[in-house]
Parts: structure tokens; C-alpha cells; sequence
């Protein structure tokens, strides 16, 4: 027991450093993302929306491709793909060598299927709201974008953020994956503190425990923004 | 509405028109497309297939094989679980939550890695109750952890799906003299399945996509294969396979769930 706490501690004997510059790295990396997730997917929303059929057509092409291929092996593509797409092009035009880290590797593959499953979201709280709520917007006098601005999106936040609550505590664990392409987040640090310790089944165990601490703290403040977009109901 | 109301105006079909917006958006899309057709034909290498068509339908094989195993003891699991949570007794329903939020708030990946790394401390532990040959193998410790995972995804749906079914449905039973299985297996479930249906279908797409994380503890499934055949090619178009493979898969079954439930709620529909 002592000497698990030794190992769990700060300072040059104990791994509590490494794990806690894991978990800033899980952190930034889902808050990074959620913001590049949250637009795409709305615009992407935008899009099926649209008269226009080509434009909906390349949007539901997005979703298929994305909602269907594996976390893991969307990662894998954009890291090794971009990757040799750059040093082709680097070698083709003698630029200096570019290379995406893992980190922006793992934004950019996370915040394309959290776009592909936020639109649905998106687009099924559009439907929820009545028509009457933009004619009415309309009727007021308002412009298009006040229109969306002042009157859908507040209405629209309040009906998606259960889903996008989910996608969330989904975006928050599979940043675990980038561990894979070499990211030092929880998972990483973990895992390196077991082989050198020998103690596999403490370090992994922590790192279990961090993200149920994570997604618990997530769930608080999804709370209480739940209740802030609820404030108006809540009068009595 | 009175008759003399001056008819309106029946405004003409909206025209489809082309925009700005969507030539560009289906123009990226082709232009991926023509790139990816042109690398195609100039990467494409008769011999690698030769080489990995086999290793790649073994793994296509080892995914599916897992995934179903899974699924079902997952699904057995998973109903003690759901009822459970469903009980008033605080105990069983805290320790069924408990196990709920443990495998949906912590990533799989670190389950496998806890199980097939971890539990090898205690090896001598297993040897004495018999259990190391399980617990040894990278494809039975995915088997346990896939399994144990869905068990809690479909202890959720079970419980949502069984709640959905009216109360009257069981008073209905209970005023025929039925008894509280026969109600239960007679009567909610059949109901039950039918909302059921969808999120099973979702929850078994969710798994072939997650499975593909037990190609890091080394079992050869569909992207394990094909991460070999990139590591001895490097050729990307190893990747660009298994991408078609579970797309394909995955549309296939999305298709196959619409269609089922349009032929199961045929008296649903008015």
C-alpha cells in the first residue's frame, strides 16, 4: 500500500507528475476539439437543411464516411495520410519537411466525427422547433441572421445539449486513442509508468480512475449549463 | 375558414436551383474522388492483394466473430443489470449503477489495457482458480472487456425500452390472472424489443468500430491485418481497404436495421 503511494506521488520517485501533465493533455486536446466539432457540425446541419441538393448530398456524404469508419482508423488515416500527403508535397515543391503532430492528428480526426454526429444532433433539434418561431421572428421585422441569432439558436441549444452532452463524454474518452500515435495524455503516461514500474494494474487502474473523475466533473457542468439554458422554465 | 376568402396565391415549386455552395462542396467531393480513383491506378498493386487478401478476410473474420460473441454474453449480462437498475432494493440498484457508469464513463481502451496489461500481476491468483489460460489470450481478454462493456450500453437500453412499455400493459396481464413472467416474457418484452430494435442495432455498429482497439493488444482482427500489411508495405493504400471493408459493413447493416424495423411495426403504422 505505501509503496503504491510512493509510485502515485509527486516528486522524482513517484509518477503523480506524469499523470498529471497526462491529464492536462487529455484535457486541452477535448477542449480544443469540442469548438472545431461544435461549428462543423452545425454548418454541417446548415447544409442538409438546404434547397440546395448538391450541397446536401455532400453533406450527408461527410456523415456516412465518418459515422461509419472506426475512431482508431480515422486517426490512423488522417496521421499517416496527411502526413505522406505533406512530405510529397514538400518534396515536390523543396519546401521545408511539414508534419502534423499528433496532437493537431488528433483534433483534427476527433473534431470531424464529432462534426458527422453533432449535425445529427443539430439537424434533429432544427426539426423540433415550429415554423412558427422564425415566421414569427420574421414578422417582428427581424433579418435572417437576428432571426437565427435571437430566436432558433437559443431554443436550439436547449433542445441538442442532451446529445451533444453525449458526444462530449464520447469525445473526452477517445481522446484515449491518440494515445496510440504517440500523444502523452492519461492513457500514455499510464502506460509508461506500468512497464517501468512493473505495477501495470495500479497505473491503469489510476488512469480509469481519472477519466471517471473527468467525465463526473463533465457531467456537473453539464448540469448546471442545463439548468442556465432552462432558466426561463424554471420561474415558479 | 369562410367561402368568400380571396384565394391565394398558390405559390409556384420551389425550383431546384444550383448554388454557389453546393457546386463547390460536391466539387471538393468529386475532386477526392478523381484523386482518389488516379492513386488508386497508379498504387494499385495486383500482388498485394495476392500478398493480403487472405490475412484480410481472416481479420474481417476475427471482427465479426468477436463482435457477435460478445454481443450475446453481453447481452446476458446485461439483463440481471437492467433489472437492477430497475429494482427498488437500493442495493442491487447501486451496484448495477455503479457498474453502469464505470464501463460508459471511462474509455474501452483503457479497459482492455487494464485487463490484458493489469490482470497479468496476478497471474499466480488465476493459476490457482484456473483462469490464466483465459486471461493470458489478447482475443479472450478483448472478448471480456467488449463484453462487459455492452453489457452496460445494453443494460441502459433494456431498462429504456422496458420503461417505455405502459403500465396498463402489466395490470392488463395481471387482471387476465397472468403471473409475472408470463407477463414479463409475454407481453413487455415483445413490446419492449420493438424500441428496442434501433439502439441494439446502433449498439452493435458502436462495437465494430470500437473493436477495432484490440488490434492494439496485438489480436489480428480487420484493422490489426491491416495494420501488418502497412508496417511490411507502407503502402497507405493498405488503410484505404479496411476503410472500404467497414463502411461497407457498417452501411450494410444501417440498411438491414431500416428495413426490419419498417417490416416490425407494419401494425404501428396508420
Amino acid at each position: 500500500m505505501n509503496e503504491s503511494l510512493t509510485l502515485l506521488g509527486f516528486g522524482p520517485t513517484g509518477w503523480g507528475d506524469d499523470l498529471a501533465r497526462g491529464v492536462v493533455v487529455t484535457v486541452t486536446l477535448s477542449l480544443a476539439t469540442l469548438p472545431i466539432g461544435l461549428c462543423l457540425g452545425f454548418l454541417l446541419s446548415l447544409a442538409k437543411q438546404s434547397e440546395d441538393a448538391l450541397l446536401k448530398l455532400s453533406a450527408d456524404i461527410f456523415t456516412t464516411i465518418f459515422r461509419g469508419l472506426p475512431e482508431l482508423l480515422t486517426l490512423f488515416l488522417v496521421y499517416f495520410g496527411i502526413n505522406a500527403a505533406l512530405k510529397s508535397l514538400s518534396d515536390a515543391t523543396g519546401l521545408p519537411d511539414l508534419a502534423l503532430s499528433s496532437f493537431v492528428s488528433g483534433m483534427v480526426a476527433l473534431g470531424v466525427v464529432f462534426s458527422a454526429f453533432a449535425s445529427e444532433v443539430f439537424l434533429s433539434a432544427f426539426r423540433a422547433i415550429p415554423h412558427g418561431q422564425r415566421e414569427g421572428g420574421m414578422a417582428l421585422g427581424l433579418g435572417r441572421a437576428k432571426v437565427m441569432l435571437l430566436v432558433i439558436l437559443p431554443q436550439l441549444i436547449k433542445i441538442a445539449l442532451p446529445g451533444l452532452a453525449n458526444l462530449w463524454m464520447n469525445l473526452l474518452k477517445d481522446t484515449a486513442l491518440v494515445s496510440v500515435i504517440g500523444l502523452a495524455d492519461i492513457l500514455r503516461q499510464a502506460g509508461i509508468a506500468a512497464r517501468v514500474s512493473r505495477e501495470p494494474f495500479l497505473f491503469f487502474g489510476t488512469a480509469i480512475v481519472l477519466y471517471l473523475v473527468l467525465t463526473m466533473l463533465s457531467s456537473i457542468a453539464i448540469g448546471g449549463i442545463d439548468r442556465w439554458t432552462k432558466r426561463g422554465e424554471m420561474a415558479k | 375558414m369562410s367561402g368568400n376568402t380571396p384565394a391565394l396565391a398558390i405559390p409556384a415549386p420551389p425550383r431546384q436551383k444550383l448554388k454557389i455552395g453546393g457546386i463547390v462542396a460536391i466539387s471538393i467531393w468529386i475532386v477526392i474522388a478523381v484523386a482518389f480513383v488516379i492513386y488508386f491506378v497508379g498504387a494499385f498493386d495486383i500482388t498485394l492483394i495476392e500478398r493480403f487478401g487472405w490475412s484480410y478476410l481472416s481479420g474481417l473474420w476475427v471482427t465479426v466473430s468477436l463482435v457477435a460473441l460478445s454481443f450475446v454474453f453481453g447481452a446476458i449480462v446485461s439483463l440481471p443489470v437492467a433489472l437492477g437498475r430497475m429494482a427498488t432494493n437500493p442495493i442491487a440498484s447501486g451496484a448495477a449503477f455503479a457498474f453502469v457508469y464505470f464501463f460508459r464513463g471511462t474509455p474501452l481502451i483503457a479497459q482492455i489495457f487494464l485487463v490484458y496489461y493489469g490482470f497479468g500481476e496476478f497471474h499466480r491468483f488465476f493459476e490457482t482458480i484456473g483462469l490464466w489460460w483465459f486471461f493470458r489470450e489478447a482475443w479472450y481478454c478483448g472478448l471480456f472487456s467488449l463484453a462487459l462493456n455492452t453489457a452496460a450500453y445494453q443494460a441502459e437500453i433494456l431498462r429504456g425500452a422496458i420503461e417505455s412499455v405502459p403500465k396498463g400493459q402489466w395490470e392488463g396481464g395481471r387482471s387476465l390472472g397472468l403471473s409475472r413472467t408470463v407477463i414479463f416474457f409475454k407481453v413487455v418484452l415483445p413490446q419492449a424489443l420493438i424500441v428496442a430494435l434501433r439502439p441494439y442495432a446502433n449498439e452493435i455498429i458502436l462495437m465494430i468500430k470500437a473493436s477495432a482497439i484490440v488490434a492494439i493488444i496485438t489480436v489480428y482482427d480487420l484493422f490489426g491485418e491491416t495494420r501488418q500489411a502497412y508496417s511490411r508495405t507502407y503502402d497507405f493504400q493498405t488503410y484505404v481497404w479496411a476503410a472500404l471493408l467497414y463502411l461497407a459493413i457498417v452501411e450494410a447493416l444501417r440498411h438491414a436495421t431500416n428495413w426490419a424495423e419498417r417490416r416490425l411495426t407494419v401494425h404501428l403504422k396508420r
